[in-house]
């Protein structure tokens, strides 16, 4: 049996990219906190500009607690759609080019969030990286790190126990 | 109002953020503490249900409960979350304001604990609790 040819890089690779930014552009939260994903192959990275809106305690200056948790669940959650998303992005199966207009993913939901802060969020831009640790048909618990300077020193900790969606086919279009 | 609530008022009424979510402080005393956040289109986290992202409804609850640290008759000249856990319940009906209600039930020499739950309008329905726990910066007078 001969297997068909690769597609080609840039086929492949816009083919991701836009499927990310179906995935992330359509939650106004994220756009008003102006978090954006660098995504290498499927390793996906949650960026969190600095802004003076985001700042919580002025004296310090320090950025709000409630920003960095929901810059942690955002993290978690859009990691563990892409994931779910993957695999029908490779094989064509969910091509934003293709989609109908308004189509959008079905997202999982958050049942329980726990966050640890263990430094102070400097007025600086802000990283997280999130790890699936299970993820099954109903329930999906995640682990999440942000850091600012140093990878190794992060910020703050999330683990993020969420229901995933019903297995519908992705992509059904808004009510 | 005694002169540490003024303070607490004053310390939860200078968050950027709080301001940037249209948070209003409504009740605020002896340890405990109520804030407002209307809904608003850029706080929604679900397009298809149009539901508010549970970071914002976070976001409120850990104001709500540095603000009942604040106004705790330990009275700390400042405070910063150490760890908060949330459980949500249900989704936030969309077009809803949503209040938290915290309480700073037990302070230390250097840690407050506090619980927190949010309602929308159906207030027997809670939307989200929250527990954590909150550094104590202070002079230690209260402790003598």
């Amino acid at each position: 049996m001969k297997r068909s040819a690769p597609d080609p890089a840039h086929v492949v690779t816009s083919r991701r990219d836009d499927a990310l930014a179906w995935l992330t552009s359509g939650i106004p939260y994220i756009g008003f906190l102006g978090i954006e994903f660098e995504r290498r192959g499927d390793e996906l990275t949650a960026v969190l500009p600095f802004a003076s809106q985001n700042v919580g305690n002025p004296m310090i200056p320090a950025l709000h607690g409630g920003v960095t948790s929901a810059f942690l669940e955002v993290s978690a959650i859009i990691a563990l759609s892409w994931a779910t998303l993957w695999e029908d992005i490779e094989a064509g199966r969910i091509d934003p080019k293709t989609l109908a207009p308004g189509a959008l993913p079905s997202l999982p939901k958050t049942i329980n969030f726990t966050v640890d802060y263990l430094r102070t969020g400097l007025p600086r831009e802000a990283y997280a990286r999130a790890r699936i640790m299970r993820s099954g048909r109903r329930f999906a618990s995640v682990q999440v790190e942000a850091w600012q300077d140093n990878v190794a020193r992060p910020y703050a900790l999330g683990l993020v126990h969420l229901l995933m969606p019903p297995s519908a086919p992705q992509g059904s279009p808004a009510p | 109002m005694t002169a540490n609530v003024a303070i607490a008022r004053q310390f939860i009424e200078a968050i950027p953020h709080a301001k940037t979510l249209g948070m209003v402080l409504t009740d605020l005393g002896g340890g405990q503490a109520t804030i407002i956040m209307p809904y608003s289109e850029k706080l929604i986290g679900d397009p298809v249900s149009r539901v508010v992202h549970g970071g914002a409804v976070s976001a409120l609850m850990d104001t709500a409960g540095g603000a009942a640290v604040m106004c705790h008759p330990a009275a700390p000249t400042s405070t910063a979350t150490l760890d908060l856990r949330i459980d949500y319940m249900r989704a936030a009906t969309p077009g809803q304001t949503i209040t938290a209600r915290a309480e700073c039930y037990h302070v230390t020499r250097s840690v407050a604990f506090i619980r927190v739950t949010a309602t929308d309008e159906d207030a027997a329905s809670p939307v989200a609790t929250a527990t954590g726990s909150f550094s104590i910066e202070q002079s230690q007078e209260w402790f003598r």
